[in-house]
C-alpha cells in the first residue's frame, strides 16, 4: 500500500518538476514565460504523435522536447526580439498551444499509446521495500532529477550560470559588460520550453499512454507556482513537486478508500493547494523579494 | 548575418496605433492562407469560407452578435484590469460562478414567477461574479499574492463546483439522470424579438450600452483617468490620492460583475438552464478581445466581432471543406502573437540589419 503511494506520487510529481526546473532557469534570466502550459500541451501532443508513428517511447520523449523548444522561439521572437509584453504574450503561448494541440491530436484521440519502459536491473529492482521506487522507474523520472542536479550547479558553481543570474537581476549591466542579453535569455527560455515539453511528454507516454484534449488540465500553471513556491531554488522545486504529487494523489487513494467526499471537491484539491501554498508564501515578502530576479518580465533594448 | 534592430520613436506612432490590430488581422488572414494551402485547399476558398461566408446570411449575422457578445461584456472588464495593472485571467471562473449564484431564483424557487425575476438573476449573477472574483483580489492586495496564479486556479475550482451542483444538489428530478437542473420558467430565461430579421435578445442591447458607459467613463471621468494612471505608474497615482489596492479590488470587482453577467446571460438564452459545461471558454478568448481591441471599448467591440466571425469560421470551414473546428483556436491565438508584436511598431521602428553594420557601437 505505502510502496503504491509513493509510486503514484512520483508519477504525479514529475511533470510538474520537469516544467518547473525548466521555467526556474528562464525566470532567473528574467523572463516570465506565462506559456508553460502551452509548452507542456505541445509537448504532451508530439509526444504521443512520435511515440504512436515511431512505435518508440524514447523517440516520442526527443519529440515532446523538440515541440516545447520550438513553440517557445515563437514567444522568444515576440518578446525579446519584438518586446512584446511577456505577460501577454506567455497567455498567447498558452491558448495556441492548447489550440494547436488540439487540431494536430485530433486523429490520435482514442488510439492506445505505448508506455514508455521502467528501469529493470535484476538483482535491485526486485530488492524490498526500496528496490521499485529507486531503481523501477522510467527514464524522465530520472532525468528529472538529474535535471535539479544539473541546474543547482550550474546556477550556482559555474561562469555560464553567473552570467545567466547577472541577465535577470541587471540586464542594463550585464549588456553593459558585453554579455548578449538577448542571447541568454533566448537560450534560457528554450531551455524551459524544452523541459515543459518533457514534463508534457510524460503525462502523454508514462502518466497515462493516451492523448486526451487538453490533458494537462493546469499542470503548466502550478509549475508556474511551484518556481515562486520553491523561491528560484532548484532543491525547494524537488519538495513543492512532490508535496503538489501528493496532494494530487490523494484524491485517488480518498476515493479508493470509500471516503464519501463528491469527487469534485477532491479534484480541486491541487488547485486550492496552489492558492494557499502562493498565499503562505507570499506572507515571507522579504524573503520573496530577495530571491525574485530584479529583471524579471522586464524587457531590454540593447542600446548602441 | 541578419537580425532585427529596434530603434525607439521619439513618440508614440499615432498612425501605428490604429494601423496596428489591422496589420495584425492581415497577417493572420495571411497565415490562415497559408494553412488552408497546406492542407490541400485553395487558400482563397478557406479564407473566404472562414471569414466571409458565415456573415454572408442574416442568420450569420445573428449568430455573430450572439457569439460576440459575452466576449465583448468580458473583455470591457478585462481591459479595466489589464489597463490598471491587474492581471485578472480568471474570467472563466468568474463567469461560472456568476452564472451559478444568477441561477438560483428559477432553480431554487420555480414557483416565483414574476418579471422581477430576470433583473434579479442579472443582479445576482453580477454580485457572484463580483465575490468570486474579489478573492484573488484580495489575496493580492492583503498578501501580495501573484494574481495571475490564484485567478486562474479558481477557474478549476469554479468549473468543478458547477460540475458537482448540477450532477448533486441542483439535479433535475424530471432530468432522466442527465446532469442538468430544471428548465428555467419563462421570465428567467431572454426571447429573441426581431429586429428587421435578426432574432436578438436583450444581451446584445446591453453589450452595446456597457461599450458606451466604459468608453465615457474612460475617456471623461477622474475615474478612468485613475485606472490609467495607476497602470503606468502607481507612484504617480498615489500623490494624487489614487490607491492602488483600492483600485485592485474596484478592477477585479468590474471585471468579475461583467462576467457573471456574461455567463447567466449566455445561460439564460442559449441554454435555459445548468449543465456541466455552460461557455466554450469565452472568459479566456475574451483576454484576446481586450487586447485586440487595444483595451478600448470601441475597439473591444470591433475585436469582439471579429474574433466571433473566427468561430463561426470553424464551423463553416467544417460543414464546407471537412476540416477541423479546432483551426479557430489555433488562428485566435496566432492573432494574439500578431497583435502583440505588431503593437512594437507603435513604440518602435524595426530595422533589418546584415552584416556587422549597427554593431559599432559596442562592439
Amino acid at each position: 500500500m505505502l510502496e503504491a503511494i509513493i509510486l503514484t506520487i512520483i508519477t504525479a510529481a514529475t511533470p510538474l518538476l520537469l516544467a518547473a526546473i525548466g521555467e526556474l532557469v528562464a525566470e532567473k534570466s528574467g523572463v516570465l514565460n506565462l506559456g508553460v502550459e502551452g509548452m507542456m500541451v505541445m509537448g504532451a501532443v508530439a509526444g504521443f504523435a512520435v511515440t504512436v508513428s515511431t512505435g518508440s517511447p524514447l523517440m516520442g520523449v526527443v519529440g515532446g522536447a523538440v515541440a516545447g523548444v520550438l513553440v517557445s522561439l515563437i514567444f522568444a521572437f515576440v518578446t525579446l526580439t519584438l518586446v512584446a509584453n511577456q505577460v501577454a504574450s506567455g497567455l498567447a503561448l498558452t491558448l495556441f498551444g492548447l489550440g494547436l494541440s488540439g487540431l494536430l491530436g485530433e486523429s490520435f484521440v482514442g488510439q492506445p499509446g505505448i508506455k514508455l519502459a521502467s528501469l529493470d536491473i535484476p538483482g535491485l529492482t526486485t530488492l524490498p521495500v526500496v528496490g521499485k521506487i529507486v531503481f523501477g522507474q522510467d527514464i524522465l523520472v530520472y532525468l528529472s532529477f538529474a535535471a535539479v542536479f544539473g541546474v543547482a550547479w550550474f546556477l550556482n558553481r559555474t561562469r555560464a550560470g553567473l552570467i545567466l543570474r547577472a541577465v535577470g537581476d541587471n540586464h542594463a549591466s550585464a549588456h553593459a559588460l558585453g554579455y548578449s542579453v538577448i542571447g541568454v535569455r533566448y537560450l534560457a527560455v528554450m531551455f524551459g520550453g524544452a523541459m515543459a515539453g518533457l514534463g508534457g511528454a510524460y503525462m502523454s507516454i508514462a502518466y497515462t499512454p493516451l492523448w486526451v484534449e487538453n490533458m494537462t488540465a493546469g499542470r503548466g500553471w502550478i509549475a508556474l507556482a511551484l518556481v515562486v513556491f520553491a523561491s528560484w531554488m532548484p532543491w525547494r522545486a524537488v519538495i513543492g513537486a512532490y508535496l503538489f504529487g501528493a496532494v494530487t494523489v490523494l484524491q485517488f487513494h480518498a476515493q479508493a478508500l470509500g471516503i464519501g467526499f463528491p469527487p469534485q471537491f477532491l479534484s480541486m484539491l491541487p488547485y486550492l493547494a496552489t492558492v494557499i501554498v502562493l498565499v503562505a508564501i507570499s506572507g515571507n515578502r522579504r524573503a520573496t523579494l530577495f530571491n525574485t530576479p530584479s529583471s524579471l518580465g522586464k524587457s531590454f533594448v540593447p542600446d548602441r | 548575418m541578419m537580425r532585427l534592430e529596434l530603434v525607439k520613436r521619439a513618440e508614440k506612432s499615432r498612425l501605428m496605433s490604429v494601423l496596428s490590430p489591422v496589420v495584425a488581422v492581415a497577417l493572420t488572414v495571411v497565415f490562415a492562407g497559408i494553412v488552408f494551402a497546406a492542407q490541400g485547399h485553395n487558400p482563397f476558398t478557406g479564407i473566404w469560407y472562414f471569414f466571409l461566408e458565415p456573415i454572408t446570411s442574416l442568420w450569420g449575422v445573428e449568430q455573430l452578435i450572439t457569439k460576440a457578445t459575452p466576449l465583448v461584456i468580458i473583455a470591457l472588464g478585462l481591459s479595466v484590469c489589464y489597463l490598471s495593472n491587474n492581471w485578472n485571467i480568471g474570467a472563466e471562473g468568474q463567469l461560472t460562478f456568476g452564472a451559478i449564484v444568477g441561477s438560483i431564483p428559477p432553480i431554487l424557487f420555480p414557483d416565483f414567477v414574476n418579471p422581477l425575476v430576470l433583473p434579479l438573476m442579472l443582479l445576482m449573477a453580477m454580485a457572484g461574479g463580483a465575490m468570486f472574483a474579489l478573492i484573488p483580489a484580495k489575496l493580492k492586495t492583503a498578501f501580495g499574492t501573484n494574481e495571475i496564479l490564484t485567478s486562474l486556479m479558481l477557474v478549476y475550482c469554479a468549473n468543478l463546483f458547477l460540475d458537482w451542483m448540477v450532477r448533486g444538489p441542483w439535479r433535475s428530478p424530471e432530468g432522466y439522470n442527465f446532469p442538468i437542473t430544471v428548465d428555467f420558467h419563462e421570465w428567467a430565461v431572454l426571447n429573441a424579438v426581431d429586429v428587421g430579421g435578426i432574432y436578438l435578445n436583450l444581451s446584445a442591447p446591453i453589450a452595446l450600452l456597457l461599450v458606451i458607459v466604459l468608453a465615457v467613463v474612460m475617456r471623461s471621468t477622474l475615474k478612468g483617468f485613475e485606472i490609467r494612471v495607476l497602470g503606468q505608474s502607481p507612484r504617480a497615482g498615489s500623490f494624487a490620492g489614487f490607491s492602488t489596492r483600492r483600485m485592485t479590488a474596484f478592477a477585479f470587482a468590474l471585471s468579475g460583475a461583467l462576467a457573471g453577467l456574461a455567463g447567466v446571460m449566455v445561460v439564460m438564452s442559449e441554454i435555459g438552464k445548468l449543465q456541466p459545461v455552460i461557455s466554450p471558454g469565452y472568459g479566456f478568448t475574451a483576454i484576446i478581445v481586450a487586447f485586440l481591441g487595444r483595451l478600448n471599448p470601441v475597439g473591444i467591440l470591433i475585436a469582439g466581432l471579429v474574433i466571433a466571425s473566427s468561430y463561426l469560421g470553424g464551423e463553416a470551414i467544417q460543414t464546407s471543406l471537412q476540416m477541423s473546428s479546432k483551426l479557430a483556436t489555433v488562428i485566435q491565438g496566432v492573432l494574439l502573437f500578431f497583435v502583440l508584436a505588431a503593437d512594437t511598431l507603435i513604440l518602435y521602428k524595426v530595422r533589418l540589419v546584415t552584416g556587422r553594420e549597427g554593431e559599432g557601437a559596442h562592439a
